[in-house]
C-alpha cells in the first residue's frame, strides 16, 4: 500500500510505514539534518534537528519518529502536507543547532573528528554566526572507556547513539548516561571501560568529537589520507572496508556499508589491525645459511627453492596454506604443485575435516549472513560465533532482538550477547537430536526456517566429518534443507579468509596426498624433504622447527612460520593486493590495494609465478589478468564478486548417510586468543593491548600511551 | 540538578537483610514476570534505608544483581532520581529545604541560613559531629504548608526559622518531633479553621452508614462496619465541637508551644494532660503477664523503654492484646499518654498484629540485628 | 460558593476517620456494585457527559481518554496507572486525598480500571510522599482484606491494585515518563505516537490518570453525570481542588467550584491577598508551567480552563501562587527556571540546554547584570524550546518567563538601568580620583 503526502509542495507515493525522514529523503530527494537517528539503531527522537513542518500540525514534528501513516488527512481527505525548507523549519533547526552549540567547546582545531564532523557540516547550514551565549561553557570529565575509545566528552551532545549501540548492537551493557538534564554524562560503570569485540563503532557513530579513535589519534586530517573500499581478512566475514592511507602507511581501517555482509558494523580486530601492518613485516628475501637466516636477492633466494624443489622426490614436497591467502596465490601454489606432480597439498591450516568433493554446499554458510534474519530457529554447535566471526554475531542478537527466536548451542558455554538453551556439550547431544530423541529436535522441526551453524571447534576434531554428517542428518530430518523455497538452513561457519577459496579451488590432498597433520607428522619422521608455507603460521612449528625437512615461508610477517623457515620470500598483505577473497557464505570479493608492499616484498601470484620459471614448470599467465582468466575458468563463481551462488543440497544429503561414529570427549571452547589470531595481529601493538587486558582486566589495558582518566576538557567563557 | 557522584569511601559490601530480602520478594511480585525490573527504584529505596540514609555503591550492584540488570543501568538510576543520597547523611537528620518558589516566597531562604549556619555551609556536607546534613530540594509538594522542610519520612510544615532551630535541638537530642504543621492549623486546611465543611453532619452520616451495614450491606464484613460505625461516631463528636481533632492535633499556638515536649519529660509532665479519660474505651488490661512473659514491646517501632513500662501499667504486656485494640481503645490509649495520633500514625496496631503472628516488621528486624535503638522517637 | 453537600473530598483536613469505616461512612464504596453494573461503556459516557478534565494539568477530558482504550483486551492486558507524582510547584492537593480519604481514591481506581476494563492497576506516588505512601497502603490492604478488591471480591471485577513509587524527579509526572520510569528505566518521556492507550506500561494498553481525576469518578458515577455538569461553567465543569499558597493571609487547599473568581477563592478561603487585594503584584493561577497573571488581569478572574487560557495563562492544577507588591518577581521566576533547568530530564536538546540558558540569564537579570538585548534574547530562546521537545516540560520550563517578559519586561529594564547608572556612577568616582 501506498501513502500519498504532499512535500514541499510537490505530491509523491511514498511506501506504507516509512518515517517522515525516509519520505522526505527517498521519495522527494530532501536532506533532512539529524544527530541521534541512526537506522540501524532504535529510534531516540532526542536531537530534534529532524525537524520538519507538517501543515496544521501546532509544532513541528520530528520527522525521525513518525510514520507517514501517522499523518492525518486534510479536512477534505487532501494528502498531509510535509515542508522541509519553511520558515518554521528553518527557525527550529537553527534554534536546536544553536542549542547544541552552545555548550560544545570550540576546540575544532584540535579535534580528531575535524572535517567529517555532523556537528561542524550542520554548523555551517544552520549555525547562527554569531553567539548570544554569554554563560560559562559546560565542562565534562573524560571517561575512561579502554584503550580504543578515546573521549573528549565536553563535546558530547548526548545523542545516545553510542549507548543505543552497545545496548542494542553489541549486546553489552556497559554505556549508560547518568546523572540528567545538563548534567547528563555518558559512562561505564564506575569508568569500567568496554568489553565489547564491537565497540570501536562508536567513533563513527558519534557524531561529534566526544568518542575518536586512541589509536589514530591526532595521526593525520580525514583530507589528507587516500580512501581504498577493499575487503578485510581477520576472519571469514569479509567485511567491506575502507583503508585510510597515507603515504606508505595505513593511517586507519573504517568500515563500508554492505547489507549483505557487514552492514556497517566491524569488530575491533578488523577496524584497530592497522598497526600491525607497519611492524614485524618481510621486507626482503632471506635464506638460511649455516644455520643463520641471511638477506638474500630475490634470484638467489629463488634458486635456492629452486635447486632444492627439483633435487628431491616430488612425492617428498608438501605445501600448506595459512588463513590470510587469497585465491589468486592458491591458485598459483596449486598449479605449481601440480606441475612438480607434488600430491601433498592442503588448505586447512585447522585441520576441519572439510571434504570439498562432497559439494560447496557442504562447507558454506548456506543460509547466508542476511539470511540469519529470516531464520526461526537457531542450532550452534561447536562455535563461538562471538569470537570466531564477530560481526555475524550481530546479525544473529539483531534476529535475536526482532523476537521470537529459539537458540540452541552444543559445545562450551560462552556469553554470546544473546540467551540461548544450552543443550549439551558433547556431539552425543547432537545425536540425540538428529535421532529425534530431544525436545530441540521439535524446535527445530516446526520452525520454518530452522539453521544449524556448525563452527571449527566441531570440524577441527578427529570426528568432525562425523558431527558435520550428523548436523547433516539432522538438517535433513529438520527441514532446514529443501522444505521452505529458497531457503538451506545448513551453515559452517569458518574462522579463516582463506578457507573457502582454499575448498572451492581444490587445495586438499590428491591421491596419496598428506593432510595438514600428516604433512606435520611426515616432516617429524623424516619423510617430507621440502615443505612450502604460503602464509601458514598456525601450525605446530615446534615439530617443524625440529625436523630436517627444508622449509619454504611465503608471506608478510617475520612470525611464526617464517622463524623456522630456510628461504623467506616476502609477500603482500591484504591491503596491498587487488585479490580474491571467498567468505563463508561463498561470496568472492575483491580487495584493491591501499598501499605498496614494503621493501622488496611481491604480490604473492607473482612470487609463485617467478617460481614456477625458475624450476622449470613455468605457470601459464604472465599477468594477473591472465591468471584470473584461468581461475575463473576452473571456478566460474569467483567471477562474480558479492553474488552468492546458491551451492545446491545434494552434498548435503550424500552427508547425512555417512556413517556416524561420534567420540563423547566434549566440544572444546574457543582457545585461541582473539586478539592475536593471525600473523598481522599478533604484530599490532593495539592487539597487544586488547588481548592483555581481556587476560589481565584492566589494569594491562592502557599500554604505553598515557590514558587520561576523569581529566576534563573544557574551555570557559 | 549537579552533578552527582558516588562517594569516594565505600563500603566493601553491601547485602540485604534477611527480612528486607524478603520484603524484595514481595515487592518483584507485584510486577508481570520478567518485568522484576520495575522494582528497582523500590529496593534501592530500601537499601538506602537500611544502609543508614545514603545509597552505597555496592548496594546499587547488589540490586543490580539482584533484579538481572546490568550496573550500568543501576547507576543509571541511582544517578537519575534525587531522593538517592550518594554520600553518607547525617545521622540524626538529613534536613530537606524546599526552595521552590512557592516556599521561596514565605521564607524558605531564611530556612536554608539556618541550616548553612548550623550544620555546613555546603548542602551534602556533613556537620562536624556528623550529625546533621542539608540541602535544598524542589518542591515538596507541600505548598500551602509553606515554608517547609522534609526529614526523614516526616515534614515539618508552616515554619519559621526560629521553629527550624528548635526542630534541629530536638533532633539533636536524639527526638524526633512532632510533624505536621507547626502552627495551630489542621493539615491544608487554612489556619483558624476550615471555611469549608462544616455544614455536614458526619454523626449523621456515620448513624446512617452504621444502620445500613447493620441492614442490608452483606458486602461488607460485619466486624468493619461495626468498629466503623463507632470510630466515626467519636470522631465526629470531637470535631462537631469545633476543636480540632484531637487524634491528630498539634501543639497550640502561642509561646509555650514553641517548645516541643520531650520524651524525657513528656513522662513527668504529662500526668496531669493524660488526666481526661472520657475520650475512647480504655482497652482491657492483664493483671500480669501470662506465663509470667510479656512481650518485648519495643519491637515495635515507636515504643521503647519507658513507653513499655506504661503500657505495662496499664496491664498491656502482649502484642496480642494491642493487635485486638479497636479505634476507640486506640484513641483512649493515644489521649491517655497525650500522644497526638502516634499509635495510628506508627500503626502500632498494624506491628502489633505481624509480631503477634510471629511475623517480622521491618522494624522489628532492625531491632533484632540489633541496628535499631529502642528509643522513643517523639514526645 | 459550592455548598459542603456539593463536595467530593468530605475528609479533606483529615479531621475524620481515614480508614474504611470511616470513609464508608462518608459514603465512598456505597452501591459500587451496582455503578459497575453500568457496564464499561456506561460508565465512560457518564464521565464524557460529566465534562470531567483532567486534573492533573493538561485538563484533557478524562472521559474521552478512556475512550481510546481498546473494547476488547487483546494479547496484551489493560492497564491503569494512576499519576500520583504530585510535583508541580504549587501544588499539593493529592497529597491530601491520599492520606485524609484514600478510599475513594480506591474506589476510583476499581471504577475506572473496570471501565477500561484492566485488571491491574498501579497508583505512582513520588517517593517523597512517603508518610502518604503508608496511608495509601494501610488503606489498600483493608480494601483487600474487606475484598473490596483482589481476585474474587464482592464486586465481581477481579482487581489488583499496587502502589509504586518514585525517587525524586518532576518529569515522572509527564505521563511516558511516569511509564518507563514504573517499568525500572529512567524517567524520560516516551516519543508519541503510540500513545499509550496503545502501547503503554509493558506495551500494553493503558491509560495514565492523575489522583483527582480517578477519586472524583465514583461520586460522579453515583450522583449522575448532570449533578457535575451543573457545577462549573460549560467546559469547565464540577468541583475542584484549589491550592492557595504564597503571599494571602492563610493559605490552603479547598474544594471549591470551577469557575469561581479568583478574589472570591482567596478571600472567602484564605484570608484574602497579603496587605489586602490592593497589595497584590501577580498570581500564577495553575501550577508552575502556566504563565503568571498580573494584577491588573485578576480583578474579574475566573478560575477555569478557558478564562484562563484567555489571558494567556491556565488553569493547570489549580495551584494558585499569589505574589504580593513586595515579592522580587524576576527572582520569582528566576527560582521557577531553576526548577525547570533541575527537572530536565537531559533527553532532548531544547530542554536540556535552553532550561539552564534561561535560568542562568534570568539569574543575573534579577540582579540587573544584563544588557538590555537580552530581554529580547531569552524571549527567542523561550520561543526556541517551547514546542521543539518530546513532552510538555519545555513548554513549561518556556511559558512562566514568558508571562514575566509579557508583563514584567519594564522591571527588568529598570534593575539593568539601575545597575549600569550604578557601575557608571562608580566608574566616573573612580575616574576622578
Amino acid at each position: 500500500m501506498a501513502v500519498k503526502l504532499i512535500i514541499d509542495g510537490q505530491e509523491y507515493e511514498v511506501a506504507d510505514g516509512i518515517t517522515l525522514m525516509e519520505a522526505c529523503e527517498e521519495a522527494a530527494g530532501k536532506e533532512i539534518p539529524r544527530f541521534c537517528y541512526h537506522e540501524r539503531l532504535s529510534i531516540a527522537g532526542n536531537c530534534r534537528m529532524c525537524l520538519v513542518e507538517v501543515v496544521g500540525a501546532p509544532k513541528p514534528i520530528a520527522s525521525c519518529a513518525q510514520t507517514v501513516n501517522e499523518l492525518r488527512k486534510g479536512p477534505k481527505g487532501e494528502p498531509p502536507e510535509i515542508r522541509t525548507d519553511s520558515d518554521l523549519v528553518r527557525k527550529a533547526r537553527r534554534g536546536v543547532m544553536e542549542f547544541l552549540l552552545i555548550n560544545h567547546p570550540l576546540d575544532c582545531p584540535i579535534c580528531d573528528q575535524g572535517g567529517e564532523c555532523d556537528l561542524q557540516d550542520q554548523a555551517m547550514a544552520y549555525g547562527f554566526d554569531e553567539n548570544r551565549f554569554e554563560e560559562n561553557k559546560r565542562a565534562v570529565e573524560n571517561k575512561y572507556l579502554g584503550p580504543l575509545v578515546k573521549t573528549i566528552m565536553t563535546r558530547c551532545i548526548h545523542c545516545t547513539r553510542c549507548v543505543r549501540f552497545m545496548t542494542e548492537v553489541a549486546g553489552v551493557e556497559e554505556l549508560g548516561a547518568i546523572g540528567r538534564g545538563e548534567d547528563m554524562e555518558i559512562t561505564t560503570y564506575l569508568d569500567s571501560g568496554l568489553h565489547s569485540e564491537l565497540q570501536g563503532n562508536i567513533i563513527d557513530l558519534c557524531p561529534v568529537g566526544a568518542l575518536t579513535s586512541r589509536p589514530y589519534a591526532f595521526q593525520a586530517r580525514p583530507w589528507e589520507l587516500a580512501k581504498t573500499e577493499t575487503i578485510d581478512v581477520m576472519d571469514a566475514v569479509g567485511s567491506n572496508i575502507r583503508v585510510d592511507s597515507r603515504g606508505p602507511r595505513v593511517m586507519r581501517i573504517l568500515p563500508r556499508n554492505n547489507d549483505a555482509v557487514n552492514e556497517e558494523w566491524i569488530s575491533d580486530k578488523t577496524r584497530f589491525v592497522w598497526d600491525g601492518l607497519a611492524h614485524g613485516r618481510l621486507d626482503r628475501p632471506w635464506v638460511r645459511r649455516e644455520g643463520v637466516l641471511q638477506p638474500a636477492s630475490w634470484e638467489e633466494a629463488l634458486k635456492v627453492v629452486a635447486d632444492r624443489l627439483q633435487s628431491v622426490a616430488t612425492t617428498r614436497i608438501g605445501a600448506i596454506v595459512g588463513d590470510l591467502a587469497a585465491a589468486e596465490e592458491m591458485f598459483a601454489l596449486k598449479g605449481l604443485m601440480a606441475g612438480l606432480r607434488a600430491p601433498h597439498i592442503d588448505c586447512r591450516q585447522d585441520g576441519s575435516r572439510l571434504d570439498p568433493k562432497l559439494g560447496r554446499e557442504t562447507y558454506l554458510f548456506n543460509a547466508t549472513i542476511e539470511g540469519i534474519e529470516r531464520a526461526d530457529a537457531i542450532l550452534l554447535v561447536g562455535t563461538n560465533p562471538r569470537l570466531e566471526a564477530t560481526v555475524l554475531n550481530a546479525r544473529i542478537r539483531k534476529r535475536w532482538r526482532m523476537g521470537a527466536l529459539p537458540i540452541g548451542l552444543i559445545g562450551a558455554p560462552a556469553d554470546l550477547t544473546y540467551p540461548y538453551a544450552h543443550l549439551g556439550t558433547g556431539p552425543a547431544t547432537l545425536r540425540e537430536l538428529a535421532q529425534g530423541r530431544h525436545d530441540f529436535t521439535e524446535t527445530l522441526a516446526k520452525a520454518e526456517r530452522p539453521m544449524v551453524i556448525v563452527g571449527e571447534a566441531a570440524l577441527t576434531r578427529d570426528d568432525g566429518g562425523s558431527i558435520l554428517a550428523l548436523a547433516a542428518k539432522l538438517a535433513m530430518q529438520t527441514g532446514m534443507v529443501g522444505a521452505a523455497e529458497g531457503w538451506n538452513g545448513f551453515c559452517v561457519l569458518h574462522g579463516a579468509a582463506s578457507r573457502v577459496a582454499g575448498l572451492d579451488l581444490g587445495l586438499t590432498p590428491g591421491d596419496g596426498g598428506l593432510d595438514v597433520a600428516g604433512m606435520i607428522e611426515a616432516a617429524r619422521t623424516g619423510e617430507l624433504d621440502v615443505l612450502y608455507l604460503l602464509g601458514a603460521d598456525e601450525i605446530d612449528t615446534g615439530t617443524l622447527g625440529r625436523a630436517t625437512t627444508f622449509v619454504i615461508y611465503q608471506g608478510t610477517h617475520g612470525d611464526r612460520g617464517a622463524e623456522i623457515a630456510d628461504v623467506i620470500l616476502p609477500g603482500a598483505a591484504y591491503t596491498e593486493k587487488s585479490a580474491t577473497w571467498v567468505n563463508t557464505e561463498g561470496r568472492p570479493q575483491m580487495s584493491e590495494r591501499a598501499v605498496f608492499p614494503p621493501g622488496e616484498a611481491k604480490e604473492d601470484w607473482a612470487i609463485l609465478r617467478a617460481l614456477s620459471e625458475a624450476v622449470g614448470r613455468t605457470l601459464p599467465f604472465d599477468t594477473l589478468s591472465e591468471l584470473r582468466a584461468l581461475l575463473y575458468k576452473e571456478a566460474p563463481h569467483l567471477a562474480a564478486l558479492d553474488v552468492v551462488e546458491p551451492a545446491g543440497t545434494s552434498g548435503i544429503e550424500t552427508l547425512a548417510r555417512i556413517g556416524t561414529d561420534v567420540s563423547d570427549t566434549p566440544l572444546s571452547a574457543y582457545a585461541a586468543d582473539y586478539y592475536k589470531t593471525n600473523a598481522i595481529a599478533r604484530a599490532s601493538r593495539v592487539m597487544d593491548d586488547l588481548s592483555r587486558a581481556r587476560l589481565g582486566g584492566a589494569a594491562g589495558a592502557a599500554g604505553g600511551e598515557g590514558i587520561q582518566r576523569g581529566e576534563a576538557t573544557g574551555t570557559d567563557g | 540538578m549537579s552533578v552527582r557522584r558516588l562517594d569516594p569511601n565505600q563500603p566493601e559490601s553491601f547485602a540485604f537483610t534477611p527480612e528486607n530480602a524478603a520484603w524484595a520478594e514481595t515487592v518483584i511480585a507485584r510486577y508481570p514476570e520478567g518485568r522484576a525490573r520495575s522494582a528497582v527504584i523500590p529496593l534501592l529505596w530500601r537499601a538506602q534505608e537500611q544502609a543508614g540514609g545514603w545509597l552505597p555503591e555496592a548496594a546499587i550492584r547488589h540490586v543490580a544483581d539482584m533484579l538481572g540488570m546490568a550496573p550500568i543501568r543501576a547507576l543509571e538510576i541511582a544517578t537519575f532520581y534525587t531522593m538517592f543520597q550518594l554520600s553518607p547523611v547525617g545521622e540524626k537528620a538529613h534536613v530537606q529545604v524546599c526552595g521552590t518558589t512557592p516556599c521561596l516566597l514565605r521564607g524558605a531562604e531564611e530556612l536554608k541560613a539556618v541550616c548553612k549556619r548550623r550544620i555546613h555551609e555546603h548542602p551534602h556536607r556533613r556537620s562536624t559531629d556528623g550529625a546533621f546534613s542539608w540541602e535544598e530540594v524542589e518542591c515538596l509538594g507541600a505548598c500551602v504548608n509553606a515554608p517547609m522542610v522534609q526529614i526523614g519520612a516526616d515534614t515539618y510544615e508552616d515554619l519559621t526559622p526560629e521553629r527550624l532551630e528548635k526542630i534541629l535541638d530536638a533532633f539533636a537530642r536524639g527526638e524526633t518531633p512532632t510533624p505536621g504543621p507547626q502552627v495551630d492549623r489542621q493539615f491544608s486546611a487554612p489556619a483558624g479553621g476550615p471555611t469549608t465543611l462544616t455544614e455536614l453532619d458526619y454523626e449523621a452520616m456515620a448513624r446512617d452508614y452504621a444502620a445500613r451495614a447493620g441492614e442490608a450491606a452483606p458486602s461488607a464484613p460485619e466486624a468493619h462496619a461495626a468498629t466503623a460505625g463507632q470510630a466515626v461516631a467519636s470522631l465526629a463528636e470531637a470535631s462537631a465541637a469545633g476543636a480540632v481533632a484531637a487524634a491528630m492535633a498539634d501543639p497550640p499556638a502561642g509561646e509555650d508551644a514553641d517548645e516541643p515536649a520531650n520524651a524525657g519529660e513528656g513522662a513527668g509532665e504529662g500526668e496531669g494532660e493524660r488526666a481526661s479519660e472520657d475520650e475512647g474505651t480504655r482497652p482491657v488490661g492483664l493483671a500480669a503477664p501470662r506465663d509470667g512473659k510479656p512481650d518485648d514491646l519495643k519491637k515495635i517501632s515507636g515504643i521503647g523503654p519507658k513507653l513499655e513500662g506504661l503500657l505495662n501499667e496499664l496491664g498491656i504486656y502482649h502484642y496480642d492484646q494491642i493487635a485486638a485494640w479497636n479505634d476507640e481503645n486506640a484513641a483512649w490509649v493515644d489521649n491517655y499518654l497525650a500522644f497526638k495520633g502516634r499509635i495510628e500514625r506508627e500503626d502500632w496496631i498494624g506491628q502489633a498484629k505481624t509480631l503477634a503472628a510471629g511475623g517480622e516488621t521491618a522494624f522489628s528486624a532492625r531491632y533484632e540485628g540489633g541496628e535499631a535503638p529502642a528509643k522513643e522517637e517523639a514526645e | 460558593m459550592l455548598a459542603d453537600k456539593d463536595r467530593i473530598f468530605r475528609n479533606l483536613y483529615g479531621l475524620h476517620d481515614w480508614r474504611l469505616a470511616g470513609a464508608r461512612a462518608r459514603g465512598a464504596w456505597d452501591g459500587t456494585r451496582a455503578l459497575l453494573e453500568m457496564g464499561h461503556d456506561a460508565i465512560v459516557e457518564e464521565i464524557k457527559n460529566s465534562g470531567l478534565r483532567g486534573r492533573g494539568g493538561a485538563g484533557f477530558p478524562t472521559g474521552l481518554k478512556w475512550s481510546f482504550m481498546p473494547k476488547e483486551v487483546g494479547e496484551r492486558p489493560h492497564y491503569l496507572v494512576i499519576n500520583a507524582d504530585e510535583s508541580e510547584p504549587g501544588t499539593c492537593k493529592d497529597r491530601e486525598i491520599m492520606r485524609h480519604d484514600p478510599h475513594i481514591l480506591i474506589e476510583g481506581a476499581l471504577v475506572a480500571a473496570f471501565a477500561m476494563r484492566a485488571h491491574t492497576a498501579y497508583i505512582y506516588i513520588r517517593g517523597e510522599f512517603i508518610r502518604e505512601r503508608e496511608r495509601l497502603e494501610a488503606a489498600i490492604a483493608e480494601a483487600y482484606e474487606a475484598r473490596l478488591i483482589g481476585k474474587n471480591n464482592i464486586h465481581g471485577w477481579d482487581f489488583d491494585l499496587h502502589v509504586h513509587h518514585g525517587a525524586g524527579a518532576y518529569i515522572c509526572g509527564e505521563e511516558t515518563a511516569l511509564l518507563e520510569s514504573l517499568e525500572g528505566k529512567k524517567g524520560q518521556p516516551r516519543l508519541k505516537p503510540p500513545f499509550p492507550a496503545n502501547c503503554g506500561l509493558y506495551g500494553a494498553p493503558t491509560t495514565v490518570n492523575n489522583v483527582e481525576s480517578i477519586a472524583v469518578a465514583p461520586e460522579i458515577l453515583r450522583r449522575g453525570a448532570a449533578w457535575f455538569a451543573s457545577l462549573g461553567r460549560p467546559n469547565n465543569t464540577g468541583t475542584k481542588l484549589f491550592c492557595i499558597s504564597g503571599h494571602v493571609e492563610r493559605p490552603c487547599t479547598v474544594e471549591e467550584e470551577m469557575g469561581i473568581p479568583l478574589r472570591e477563592l482567596l478571600e472567602r478561603h484564605a484570608g484574602g491577598v497579603r496587605g489586602g487585594w490592593d497589595n497584590l503584584l501577580a498570581v500564577i493561577p495553575g501550577g508552575s508551567s502556566v504563565p503568571l497573571v498580573p494584577a491588573a488581569q485578576c480583578q474579574d478572574l475566573t478560575m477555569d480552563f478557558d478564562a484562563l487560557a484567555k489571558v494567556k495563562s491556565g488553569l493547570g492544577t489549580a495551584a494558585v501562587i499569589v505574589m504580593d507588591k513586595s515579592t522580587d518577581i524576576v527572582k520569582a521566576i528566576a527560582r521557577l527556571s531553576y526548577f525547570y533547568k533541575h527537572e530536565s530530564c537531559g533527553q532532548c536538546t531544547p530542554c536540556r540546554e535552553g532550561t539552564g540558558w534561561m535560568w542562568r540569564v534570568l539569574t543575573r537579570m534579577a540582579e540587573g547584570r544584563a544588557e538590555r538585548e537580552e530581554i529580547d534574547m531569552l524571549w527567542d530562546v523561550t520561543r526556541q524550546v517551547e514546542g521543539h521537545t518530546i513532552c510538555a516540560l519545555g513548554d513549561a520550563a518556556a511559558w512562566p518567563v514568558q508571562g514575566l517578559l509579557r508583563h514584567f519586561r519594564s522591571e527588568i529594564e529598570a534593575r539593568i538601568a539601575a545597575r549600569q547608572a550604578e557601575r557608571g556612577a562608580r566608574a566616573s568616582a573612580e575616574a576622578a580620583e
